[in-house]
């Protein structure tokens, strides 16, 4: 049962060949037996998903089943689940039971799915190789001796490990997309605004967007369904009809224009992965697209402006964890300021303190339009870059990152070389747009991702278009060894 | 040497919506701790901000009663620090954008002259918890009721010249805002607070000196004394070769002193910055039409017409339209009576106010309702009783015997108008007192009062003064040889 894509099981559980109870015990058998081999879930919740399974075999029993009814979930650590402890990768949480469901946690209980358990990730979403998490690192499924990607690295390793079949994930630099690409899996950020934020913990509230992460497009569409929509309590969500992302899947993608930003295309890329997005991009030529070089200037200035603002925001979003409400508190604290410092200094792991200072520094009174005000300028020229180029095209195609998953502790010591390996994700959270990864083949015996980038809400387009490559490429079938 | 005070004030005013400013819970005064805290206003993880719409409807309405510009567009902000009834670690404000800017207030001066103080800005913010530090031996209880209220930061201009002019402006502006009904005013509760910024300076130096800031100075009484304390201090400084640090400080009201808080050095930076989780406010012009169709007739206004309307002196239509309650029901009063305006001015500026003043009661529970009031003073025009009599009658209606007529009846309060009756007691009256009949023929004008009160007393206090009095002019004869 564990190789079915979502869209196989619903099938399945539908003709009544398994119930959503007996698949629901069959992958928890799996987590408990291989989840150790690479570290996906942080909290496995079998009491939950037993009920939740049993009431989705009631509903179906009743007529009620929706595609989604009795299939299997799990949620990056980041979405608060209601009596479930929502750690965030992070000591300063590993305490924290949520009191409520994030907008994203209710709509997929709601559309029947049944969670089991809550995935691995950076500690509040601050990396891009899973190794900040407060409870180990996730580890690559394809070679466990590499990372998974970050930040929703433990969730593109459980479903690569075929753990689960379908998982959220949370993208603020390339959180979905990068692990995705470094696990040979599919995952989606949709366009900012598209899904609730709220009750996804914040890392950087002007880039954080949550979306889901599975093996193929038509999976990405079946739970975006659920996913996306207003929500009266996130006021940075928007209020427009959101279209049925499978409608369009199976569309001819021919005359589809698609723009090839050369900027994606130069120094830095592997030489390997620049050969499996060319082989794609004659796979995208075969089906009937058409190729134009564009260019975005501004783009090589992302990842030094996303420095500035990440963290920016991100020192003051991880201000409420003082000790006083929620969260570790430092044992017998002296006075007030030695609660502060202790509570922070101990419950934070490096690399977030790491960026609150730096946050903390370039909203500083004398540094502000230095830093903050100035990577605000160039986030409004790499918008601009990309709506000049969706004037001449309809989507943009480049590889997702320069090189394939690099080896566990490579990197730790050098955090520049490591935030630049998301020079591709980056941009496309400061203009806010949405984008996909997709698997399209091995390097070095890696996975390879490619990603497409759409205009605003154009979702279904980039659905599309990964759907009909996906119908002639078997890239996103192919199962790390050991774990078929 | 000659100094001049300079003063500028931030007041605090808590915006008077029945739900939070970013959050759904209720914002009323006086629950059980924590018991009126949602997830939003503890600050848990992942809760975002959800601006309310009346919050803002009624920052607009402040900034068209002060003749402001109204943004179009203002942003709201963080402001960064650590206190633990802070529970975000941050305060949703507004900072670079206030949605209220450049309008001003216009102030009664004892010599009679009005004087316009400029306000800087008005902006939208949420207010913080508090911290209870007693009852919790050792440790500090904290209490999120309070914070996630709506406020309205208004901050004037360094217009004002002395403690006295800053109190004129608060009271001016504590009017205006309960006037607008966006505040209940109540400054016990902390609806209504104070920061006051004083420097002094050399008379003509057109510089400012360095400013203190006095934190929190929450009654007319103490912004005074809080004032008069600082600019003293500073000018003793200033004499005796020192120099004022620019800090801010917190005054004592039971030693009625300013002591030092925290110097500039000591300042936070609160790194300022857009809230990523807020969108700009937009007022568009179709919002402030409808808001400037709320707006009630505003207190300057009020006052004039009064004047105009009722021809009441200026000091008396200061008084009336002190609050639009006051006002309100002294207009009730005005038209249940027909028309007597200045009795009515009298009565609701003296003996209500009085009883109101005696008992501790607040207008809106006066047992007597200005229908009650306007048929009284109609009694006293149509002579059926005197003007004495009808006090007596408000204190009956006061303890709550019932409307006017019906205590008039019941006490048999009506005036004597028939002369027969009243002839009869003059007649007695001047039969029993000879000495003063041939006092008064005797050119003693004043003995007519005496005779005054006797027939009174004879008639219980009921006989038509007037009536009474040419009576008696004809019976006594003309006065004097």
């Amino acid at each position: 049962m564990h190789d079915k894509t979502i869209a196989e099981l619903s099938a399945a559980l539908q003709a009544g060949e398994f119930s959503a109870l007996e698949l629901t015990q069959h992958l928890l058998a799996r987590i408990e037996a291989r989840n150790g081999d690479v570290n996906a879930f942080i909290t496995v919740t079998p009491e939950l998903a037993l009920e939740a399974a049993k009431a989705a075999d009631a509903a179906r029993a009743r007529g009620e089943a929706g595609p989604l009814t009795g299939i299997p979930i799990a949620h990056k650590d980041l979405f608060c689940t209601d009596g479930v402890r929502t750690s965030c990768g992070s000591k300063m949480l590993d305490n924290f039971i949520s009191p409520y469901d994030a907008t994203v946690v209710e709509r997929l209980k709601v559309a029947g799915t049944v969670m089991l358990g809550k995935t691995n990730m950076d500690e509040f979403a601050m990396g891009s190789s899973n190794e900040t998490s407060y409870y180990g690192p996730a580890k690559n499924p394809w070679d466990p001796q590499r990372v998974p990607g970050g930040s929703s690295g433990g969730s593109a390793a459980a479903v690569a490990a075929r753990l689960v079949p379908g998982v959220t994930g949370s993208d603020t630099g390339g959180s979905i997309r990068q692990p995705a690409a470094l696990c040979g899996i599919s995952g989606l950020k949709p366009t900012y605004g598209r899904v609730s934020r709220y009750g996804m913990v914040a890392f950087a509230s002007s880039l954080d967007q949550g979306g889901p992460m599975a093996r193929n497009a038509e999976d990405l569409a079946l739970l975006l369904n659920a996913m996306a929509g207003f929500d009266p309590k996130d006021s940075t969500c928007i209020d427009r009809p959101v279209p049925d992302y499978t409608a369009r899947l199976a569309a001819s993608i021919k005359g589809l224009k698609i723009g090839l930003p050369k900027e994606y295309f130069s120094e830095g890329l592997d030489a390997d992965v620049a050969k499996v997005i060319d082989a794609a991009i004659e796979e995208f030529r075969r089906l009937g697209a058409e190729f134009k070089e564009v260019s975005l200037p501004n783009v090589k200035l992302s990842v030094p402006a996303y420095y500035v603002i990440a963290p920016a925001e991100a020192s003051s979003n991880l201000s409420r964890y003082d000790g006083v409400r929620f969260g570790y508190r430092c044992e017998n604290p002296r006075d007030l300021e030695d609660m502060y410092k202790r509570s922070r200094g101990e419950g934070f792991g490096a690399e977030v303190k790491r960026r609150i200072l730096v946050g903390t520094y370039a909203l500083s009174a004398g540094y502000y339009d230095a830093y903050y005000r100035k990577a605000q300028q160039v986030r409004r020229l790499i918008r601009e870059d990309f709506v000049k180029a969706f004037a001449e095209v309809d989507m943009l195609l480049g590889p997702t990152t320069p090189d394939v998953a690099f080896r566990l502790g490579e990197m730790v010591d050098d955090p520049v070389r490591m935030y630049l390996t998301d020079v591709y994700t980056i941009a496309v959270n400061l203009a806010g747009l949405p984008a996909m990864s997709i698997p399209a083949g091995f390097a070095k015996g890696m996975p390879v991702g490619l990603q497409l980038i759409g205009r605003d809400f154009d979702e279904a387009r980039l659905l599309n278009a990964a759907h009909k490559y996906q119908q002639v490429t078997d890239w996103h079938n192919a199962c790390p060894p050991g774990f078929e | 040497m000659e100094w001049e005070t300079v003063i500028g004030l931030e007041v605090h005013v808590q915006l008077l919506t029945r739900s939070k400013i970013f959050s759904g819970a209720s914002t009323a005064y006086g629950a059980e701790p924590n018991t009126q805290a949602c997830a939003v206003d503890l600050g848990l993880p992942g809760v975002l901000p959800v601006l309310n719409e009346e919050a803002v409807r009624m920052a607009v309405k402040f900034g068209l009663a002060i003749g402001a510009e109204v943004a179009p567009r203002s942003v709201f902000a963080r402001k960064n620090y650590f206190y633990p009834d802070l529970p975000k670690g941050y305060q949703i404000s507004q900072y670079e954008l206030p949605i209220v800017a450049r309008g001003h207030l216009d102030i009664d001066l004892e010599d009679g002259t009005t004087k316009r103080i400029g306000i800087t800005r008005a902006h939208l913010e949420e207010d913080a918890g508090k911290s209870l530090h007693e009852d919790f031996a050792g440790m500090t209880g904290i209490d999120l009721n309070r914070a996630g209220t709506p406020l309205l930061e208004i901050v004037s201009e360094p217009d004002l010249r002395s403690a006295k002019e800053a109190v004129a402006y608060l009271k001016k502006l504590h009017s205006l805002v309960m006037y607008l009904e966006i505040c209940d005013g109540n400054m016990q509760e902390g609806s209504f607070r104070c920061d006051a910024n004083v420097s002094v300076r050399r008379k003509g130096d057109p510089k400012f000196g360095t400013r203190v800031e006095i934190k929190n100075v929450n009654s007319f009484r103490f912004v005074e004394r809080a004032i008069n304390y600082e600019v003293e201090r500073q000018i003793e400084l200033l004499e005796s070769g020192g120099k004022v640090v620019q800090e801010t400080r917190l005054y004592d009201a039971n030693r009625d002193e300013t002591r030092s808080m925290r110097t500039k050095e000591e300042a936070n930076d609160y790194r300022y910055f857009p809230d990523p989780d807020l969108l700009p406010v937009v007022v568009d012009a179709e919002l402030l039409a409808r808001v400037r169709e709320t707006l009630p007739e505003l207190p300057d206004a009020k006052r004039q017409r009064f004047m105009e309307e009722y021809g009441l002196n200026q000091y008396d239509a200061t008084v009336l339209t002190a609050t639009r309650e006051l006002a309100d029901y002294y207009e009730h009063v005005v038209r249940e009576s027909g028309g007597l305006a200045k009795p009515a001015a009298n009565w609701v500026m003296v003996e209500l106010a009085g009883a109101l003043n005696k008992s501790g009661l607040e207008l809106r529970d006066s047992p007597v309702t200005p229908q009650m009031l306007g048929q009284l003073l109609k009694r006293i025009q149509d002579g059926t009783i005197s003007g004495k009599i009808a006090k007596e009658v408000f204190e009956a209606m006061w303890n709550g015997e019932g409307e006017p007529d019906e205590i008039i009846e019941k006490r048999g309060l009506k005036q004597v108008t028939d002369v027969a009756a009243i002839e009869a007691l003059v007649d007695q009256v001047i039969a029993a007192n000879p000495a003063q009949v041939e006092q008064y023929r005797a050119g003693k004008d004043k003995v007519l009062g005496f005779f005054v009160g006797q027939v009174m007393k004879a008639s219980g206090g009921k006989a038509n003064p007037a009536q009474l009095n040419e009576l008696l002019r004809k019976k006594l004869g003309p006065a004097g040889g």
